[in-house]
């Protein structure tokens, strides 16, 4: 075993758990608080890359286009609640998922009328651009230490919005007992609206951090949509700290099974069955991890109170 | 007086007749034509364009009629157009196929069924071998063979320890099959990363630094090469270790890669550049009509129409004449953008593959170069398990 190997994956881990937690934080705050099924999740990830690339094309400035991406995001998060969603508060679960299933499918058509059907590119700064020297002489790229350390800090402001502040009591009372929340006077719609506007502000923000690393293009956000559902479903659907814990897990699993996979299973077999085993069974480890947690813990690792 | 009217009539009747017996040509292209992949399926759509413009939109004295469709990338959704096209359109030749999963999926609804199959891409070593068959054709080359060419390159270069990485699907495990064949020193690790939905390859590259292997081989056609190169670039092992790749740099991904492919070597049948007069026309009128340079997908399309072109005119527009077609094909008596070739017996082109080189060109555009030929008249190891000869 080689533990710088070990470490370096440890790291790709988390880096792709933090951009897990940033989309499954929105998606479940929406999930658990206004009990609304939001398949087109992902297409506001897309939005947010295609957001950054064009303003950071326009500013001319890496920093600078990203900024005004996340409040872009939430802007465009908040119009579509008003317009579109707002009307599927009261239909049933399956109607939800049908309606922003065909919200994926207009959003993958605006984009392609607006940017075209080839992808764009995020070119990073040159500070960003390549590997930094870390302890034990590791190298590792600049930026996903950048995204492991947004993440984190935006997962400890989550924190403090949510258990310090009082906007952040309603978002809890919501997720406990909606009806309640209603009958005590709090402006439901405007609080529905805020937070779907935060949920679409976090994808964006994973979006766009995912940008320089995968392609911006139609449909990017359809594959880590799936994945996210699954962070939610271990985590407990309302609870922030579950997406926090369940998206690392995830991330660790994936990454590391995916990693050293075929050498355990080498040791087992015949390197050609490892060779064509180890990427199917490592690419199923996260669905099997969720189906122990619901055998085990049908609610989650961390439901929230109340659920 | 009464002798010119017969005479009129008997002009008018033989033109009735032309343009009964001239069938209007009907040819089925399944592609990809959305998603990230869409600009692969453009790309060729504009070469099968630009061929019918220099045939005059005619073969022989036939109409032709495109019929484009799109697989959207799944084999499923490929093997229900092409379906559509056998069935409902009733096309007399269905091309196209980028992907061998979807090639593969959509084969049977076309072999055997009366229209011929042309593949303008994909090249799984299955209907190069046991599953050849007279009515399948193929204007690109076999998957294994252009690694095959890279292994030799290696070997020549003195690469002792390498490290493959390909998409695990039919087309990923032959090249890798390919390189594996001909590379004679040790390979120290090997990746078949999932495809499509793998984009992220920080584990597999932190691997390869922990291997430190002399040179790092991979194949990932469209997107999945730009972020390959962008993320071996950002991880810092761009010009630690060299990286040599196949269908993975081309004319689509280089002026997104710009830099970071500069350099870089490839095998590959064809390049912009190769010196004959069909690929000069094709390339010059090609950029002409679209700005850009040509893909070797691209290259391959073209040939596609013209190799349908000449089985059509060698049969009079004779629709059902397949037997004419099939013999008038297997001559390759076209003019093709890599030169003259001859046909195996399975169909597929015995031809000679180069080693190429990114460069920039005289006006700052990104492209490909020539270095040298690594293989004359190859053929693919797959022909001599097909049965058929002819």
């Amino acid at each position: 075993m080689n533990w710088t190997l070990l470490l370096e994956q440890t790291l790709n881990g988390f880096q792709f758990g933090i951009l897990l937690f940033l989309l499954a934080a929105g998606l479940t705050l929406i999930f658990g608080i206004m009990d609304l099924i939001n398949l087109a999740h992902g297409s506001l990830y897309m939005m947010g890359a295609y957001f950054a690339a064009t303003f950071i094309k326009w500013t001319g400035s890496f920093l600078l286009g990203a900024i005004l991406a996340i409040p872009a995001c939430m802007a465009f998060g908040m119009i579509v609640e008003m317009i579109a969603l707002r009307t599927l508060y009261t239909r049933n679960h399956l109607d939800q998922v049908l309606a922003t299933f065909g919200l994926i499918l207009f959003f993958n058509e605006f984009v392609r009328l607006i940017w075209g059907p080839i992808g764009l590119d995020i070119p990073l700064p040159e500070v960003l651009n390549g590997s930094v020297e870390l302890f034990l002489g590791i190298r590792y790229p600049a930026f996903r230490l950048v995204i492991i350390a947004v993440g984190i800090l935006v997962a400890f402001l989550l924190y403090l919005l949510v258990s310090r502040t009082k906007l952040g009591m309603l978002i809890r009372a919501g997720a406990s007992n909606r009806k309640m929340v209603g009958a005590l006077g709090v402006n439901i719609n405007l609080l529905y609206t805020f937070v779907f506007g935060l949920g679409a502000a976090l994808a964006g923000l994973a979006g766009l951090m995912a940008g320089p690393i995968m392609t911006v293009e139609i449909g990017m956000g359809e594959g880590i949509l799936i994945i996210t559902l699954v962070v939610i479903v271990i985590g407990g659907v309302g609870s922030i700290k579950g997406a926090f814990v369940a998206a690392l897990l995830v991330g660790l699993i994936d990454t590391v099974g995916r990693s050293f996979l075929p050498d355990i299973l080498g040791i087992f077999f015949s390197n050609d069955v490892a060779d064509t085993a180890a990427p199917a069974i490592s690419s199923m480890l996260i669905y099997l991890l969720m189906a122990l947690i619901l055998a085990f813990k049908p609610q989650g690792l961390f439901p929230p109170r109340g659920a | 007086m009464r002798l010119g009217i017969l005479g009129t009539l008997s002009i008018g009747v033989l033109l009735v007749g032309q343009v009964a017996l001239a069938e209007t040509v009907k040819i089925g292209f399944v592609t990809t034509l959305t998603g990230g992949a869409g600009a692969i399926g453009n790309d060729m759509r504009d070469a099968v364009e630009l061929a019918l413009d220099h045939l005059g939109r005619k073969m022989g004295n036939s109409d032709v009629k495109m019929f484009y469709e799109d697989d959207t990338f799944k084999p499923a959704v490929g093997k229900q157009k092409t379906e559509k096209l056998v069935k409902k359109d009733k096309v007399h030749f269905v091309t196209g196929y980028i992907w061998s999963h979807v090639l593969m999926a959509s084969r049977n609804s076309v072999v055997g069924k009366g229209p011929f199959m042309i593949t303008s891409n994909a090249g799984p070593g299955p209907v190069a071998g046991k599953l050849c068959h007279e009515d399948f054709f193929s204007t690109s080359w076999q998957n294994d063979q252009t690694t095959m060419a890279m292994g030799e390159v290696l070997n020549q270069l003195g690469i002792k320890n390498l490290y493959i990485m390909a998409p695990n699907y039919a087309a990923g495990k032959g090249m890798v099959a390919g390189v594996s064949r001909t590379f004679k020193g040790n390979i120290v690790g090997k990746d078949m990363t999932k495809f499509p939905a793998q984009l992220d390859f920080s584990a597999e590259l932190a691997k390869i630094r922990a291997a430190k292997p002399d040179a790092v081989f991979v194949f990932y056609p469209g997107k999945h090469g730009i972020q390959f190169f962008k993320q071996f670039s950002q991880a810092g092992l761009k010009g630690t270790i060299p990286l040599y790749s196949a269908f993975t740099v081309d004319s689509l991904s280089l002026p997104r890669l710009k830099d970071l492919a500069e350099g870089s070597l490839m095998t590959q049948f064809w390049a912009p550049d190769l010196d004959n007069a069909v690929n000069k026309r094709f390339v010059a009128d090609y950029r002409k009509k679209t700005g850009r340079y040509p893909t070797f997908y691209a290259a391959q399309s073209y040939d596609t129409i013209m190799l349908i072109n000449s089985a059509v005119t060698a049969v009079g527009g004779n629709m059902s004449n397949k037997d004419g077609m099939r013999t008038a094909m297997r001559k390759a008596n076209f003019p093709s953008v890599r030169g003259p070739f001859k046909y195996g017996n399975n169909h597929f082109p015995i031809q000679n593959f180069y080693l190429r080189k990114v460069i920039k060109d005289a006006e700052g555009n990104y492209t490909t170069t020539i270095i040298k030929t690594v293989y004359t008249d190859h053929q693919d190891p797959y022909a001599k398990d097909c049965k058929m000869s002819w």
